[in-house]
């Protein structure tokens, strides 16, 4: 983990960032009486590992559902590489380079593993309406297409399940292939929504090499976790949200001895073993 | 605690498994033989990788799905393929991953529908549930659907408590919840069995799960793999480098 | 029974199958292939059908000038269609077809419409056009299937549709098989997911509908042409959701299956319509009347085509195409 970038960046909610991705300013949004989300100011590092953290109903899917398009805010603006992406749509977002994987992951079952890989990359001619019907016209942007998802999928061990229908893929093998089918369109910055969730001890460790590969090949990561472990494994730094709020940001040691974050979310027994006496 | 066997007369395992094997479809198996045994007032526990057929097993032992052969033992008596409602009536109660709580009732309606086979025993469970869980007292009037995912957990554990089950059977309590309410849902898990209610818990958090268990099982593939009490488990270096993750790090000892 | 056979034949290959045909492979597009609720189609059905009877009775169109008038007018449909629900859930577009093809149906029946519509009775005389192209082969003479005679002009029909079913299946082959098809196939299993990955999901749904519009819409138009008559009566619900029985007898998603969907389907309809007239008609076998008579006989095969369907969703809800194994998977 770098710390080089953040070696004089205040231990603050919302501080700046010396070369920020992603800055959002006052976004709001509530449902009914309910604020879910009240963020009024944060920076996500480029090119780093950052985390977003907090218990349940803190309101972290929500604020990725907005910078992300897929929900509307009450207010708000922010901006990705100098761009607003203020009502920007989900898939203009994710053209930009902004994408996201979801909390439930979303193989599409009944197409394979390698046509869900296709799927993934950007720019296709073949997803014009008039070219489509002329394999001439697209065939050799296809074909690389599928060179580089077999490159992705030998990477991720999936490349044996590759003419296999995404529904008949285990739990751990769908959040594999999510994040592989994420970097086909060579995202700018990868957003993952709970990527360990659900995911087995051994299974972690090879996801969590994959997701540090990311940053190594230049890529932004902002994941939300309740995995501790794998906060303090990767994350160059972290940010904290409770009630909507953010209530602090720092590298993970801070993060973990930080009282305000143990109080509201890691809990007195954080270290301890629950077998013995508790 | 002492592991009765089978052939044990004085007190018959609670639950016995015997070489299941079954699945959701006619030509895929996802168990492929496996056996578990719950002694009486026993906290057994289940890990494995994703597919390994944890869940399906749970599903299993209360005939909610196929199973092709081998059996399934509730106090010596064999309940292969019985009807999960007719178990619920035999000291059986199960607590599934999601869903768990009717979200448009109140806590207490939630209690009282944990306890509608035999609602004359009602008051007295009911205090018997919010004695060890004192904040379902205090949040009986709200409806469920407000409660936070940590509550929730308490209220379909504390439901399925309701009609005095001998043993609990849960589906990854833990499941999506913040480090501090999996700690409260392992500690609340210690209390109930600490009562006499024997427990049988599928989990994916394998190091807390593995440290309140007597006994865990590893299961692969549809398999026993690995078995032992929970200490053992922990400290195996091969249960670690395979199942736990090097990441692990909490004390074993 | 080789009459009865013959019946059969004539009805799996005669016009009222290649329009439902044509209206499945339609509907294919739009269900089958994007997972669009369309209720519709009878009114796509419909304004393809009036597209061309319309301008060659109000304004001697000549009925081949017609054909981008179909074009135009089921996709100006599908516009009004869409535009409004496509971006809201599956449900909307399902109720709002509905209603919008029954109001299509009672827009033409209106007697204030007649002077253009022909209003209940409808359209009559536009064909003459089709009636002087036939070429010189079939001329002046008709086509024996099997037992059954066909009429020069039927048999002209025939030829011109399914050649239309030819170069519809083939142009949906070579988009299904196209990255612009793969897009609209995972619009089927997850829109979200298309969302995340830069796919415009609502433009392709819109084209989705336009396409499989513009094919429904010349299954109607084959129908009023085959028929020699353009009515209210040809559009009603019913021709939904037996469209809807073909392409899930076919398979849905399946190139094929609307071809032999309904090829079969409209078999065993015309085969068992000539079967239990014949055994109710009070010569050779016959039925006891207290089971059916020549009175609702009728009424009788429809019972068993329903019963039917039942049995194939219960035994084979892939279809005839189908793969079993993606029916296991679980489809929101």
């Amino acid at each position: 983990m770098s710390a080089e970038p953040f070696a004089d960046v205040p231990r603050e909610p919302g501080s700046a960032k010396p070369d920020s991705i992603l800055i959002a300013d006052s976004v709001r949004r509530s449902f009914g009486g309910l604020v879910a989300v009240d963020v009024s100011h944060m920076e996500v590092q480029r090119n780093s590992i950052t985390a977003l953290i907090g218990p349940n109903g803190a309101g972290k899917t929500t604020f990725f559902n907005l910078l992300t398009g897929f929900d509307e805010p009450d207010t708000g603006t922010w901006h990705f590489n100098g761009h607003s992406m203020s009502g920007a749509s989900p898939y203009k977002a994710a053209r930009r380079g902004m994408v996201r994987t979801f909390q439930l992951t979303k193989s599409l079952n009944r197409m394979t593993v390698l046509e869900n890989m296709r799927l993934g990359a950007t720019g296709q001619s073949g997803e014009r309406l008039w070219a489509a019907p002329f394999k001439f016209l697209w065939r050799e942007e296809e074909a690389e297409i599928t060179r580089r998802a077999d490159e992705l999928l030998a990477r991720f061990r999936l490349d044996h399940m590759r003419d296999e229908f995404g529904g008949s893929l285990s739990g751990g093998q769908r959040k594999l292939l999510e994040l592989a089918r994420v970097l086909m369109g060579k995202p700018e910055m990868v957003m993952l929504d709970e990527p360990m969730a659900g995911v087995n001890p051994a299974l972690k460790q090879s996801l969590l090499a994959h997701v540090k590969g990311l940053k190594d090949e230049g890529h932004t990561v902002l994941f939300v976790e309740h995995d501790m472990d794998m906060v303090h494994e990767i994350a160059d730094w972290v940010i904290v949200m409770a009630e909507g709020q953010i209530i602090a940001e720092g590298p993970p040691a801070f993060i973990g001895a930080n009282q305000e974050v143990i109080d509201a979310y890691l809990g007195a027994h954080q270290h301890a073993d629950l077998g013995l006496g508790a | 605690m002492s592991t009765a066997d089978a052939t044990d007369q004085a007190t018959p395992n609670v639950i016995d498994v015997r070489q299941l094997v079954g699945g959701y479809t006619a030509d895929v198996n996802i168990l492929n033989g496996c056996d578990l045994t719950v002694g009486p007032g026993e906290f057994v526990g289940i890990i494995g990788p994703n597919g390994a057929g944890k869940s399906t097993l749970l599903k299993a032992v209360l005939g909610l799905l196929r199973v092709r052969s081998g059996s399934v033992w509730l106090h010596g008596e064999e309940i292969t393929g019985t009807k999960a409602h007719e178990l619920v009536g035999r000291g059986v109660g199960f607590v599934p991953q999601t869903r768990n709580v009717f979200p448009s009732l109140t806590v207490r309606e939630n209690l009282e529908m944990g306890c509608y086979l035999k609602p004359s025993r009602f008051r007295e469970r009911y205090e018997v549930v919010c004695e060890m869980f004192p904040r379902l007292r205090d949040r009986a009037s709200q409806q469920a659907s407000a409660l936070s995912g940590g509550e929730r957990q308490m209220v379909a554990m504390g439901r399925a408590l309701m009609l005095d089950p001998s043993v609990l059977l849960l589906d990854e309590p833990s499941a999506g919840l913040s480090p501090m309410l999996q700690d409260e849902v392992f500690i609340n898990c210690k209390h109930i069995n600490a009562s006499g209610v024997a427990i049988l818990m599928v989990e994916q958090n394998a190091r807390r799960c593995l440290q309140v268990v007597d006994r865990g099982y590893v299961l692969d593939q549809g398999q026993n793999a690995y078995t032992g009490t929970g200490r053992e488990l922990l400290a195996d270096p091969k249960v670690i480098g395979l199942y736990l993750g090097t990441l692990a790090r909490a004390t074993s000892g | 029974m080789s009459q009865i056979l013959s019946n059969g034949l004539y009805g799996a290959i005669g016009v009222t199958a290649i329009a439902y045909c044509l209206a499945a492979i339609g509907l294919n597009i739009h269900f089958g292939y994007t997972g669009l609720l369309n209720f519709g189609q009878a009114g796509f059905a419909l304004v393809g059908g009036y597209a061309v009877a319309m301008p060659v009775m109000n304004w001697q169109w000549s009925i081949w000038a017609t054909i981008p008038v179909v074009i135009i007018a089921s996709t100006v449909f599908a516009l009004l269609l869409g535009i409004p629900t496509l971006r809201l859930r599956s449900d909307y577009l399902a109720i709002v077809t509905i209603a919008a093809a029954e109001i299509l149906r009672l827009l033409v029946s209106t007697p204030k419409l007649d002077n253009v519509t022909g209003a209940s009775d409808g359209i009559n005389s536009f064909t003459n056009d089709i009636q002087n192209s036939i070429p010189g082969f079939l001329r002046g003479r008709s086509v024996p299937l099997w037992e059954k005679q066909i009429s020069e002009y039927e048999m002209w029909v025939i030829m011109l549709g399914w050649f239309l079913v030819v170069v519809f299946s083939l142009a949906v082959w070579a988009l299904m098989r196209s990255p612009w098809g793969r897009v609209v196939r995972s619009i089927r299993e997850d829109e979200d997911a298309a969302r995340s990955l830069g796919k415009n999901v609502f433009a392709y749904k819109m084209t989705s509908l336009i396409l499989g519009g513009i094919v429904g819409g010349f299954g109607g138009a084959i129908l009023v042409i085959g028929q020699r008559n353009a009515s209210p009566g040809s559009f009603q619900t019913q021709f939904t959701f037996l469209t809807y029985a073909i392409v899930v007898l076919g398979g849905v998603g399946k190139v094929k299956g609307p071809i032999i969907g309904a090829m079969i389907f409209w078999f065993i309809i015309s085969f068992s319509d000539s079967l239990l007239a014949d055994w109710t008609d009070r010569t050779g076998f016959q039925l006891p009347t207290w089971v059916m008579d020549s009175s609702n006989f009728s009424f009788f095969r429809w019972i068993l085509v329903g019963g039917g369907l039942v049995l194939l969703v219960i035994f084979r809800p892939q279809g005839i195409f189908g793969n079993r194994k993606e029916q296991v998977f679980d489809v929101r």
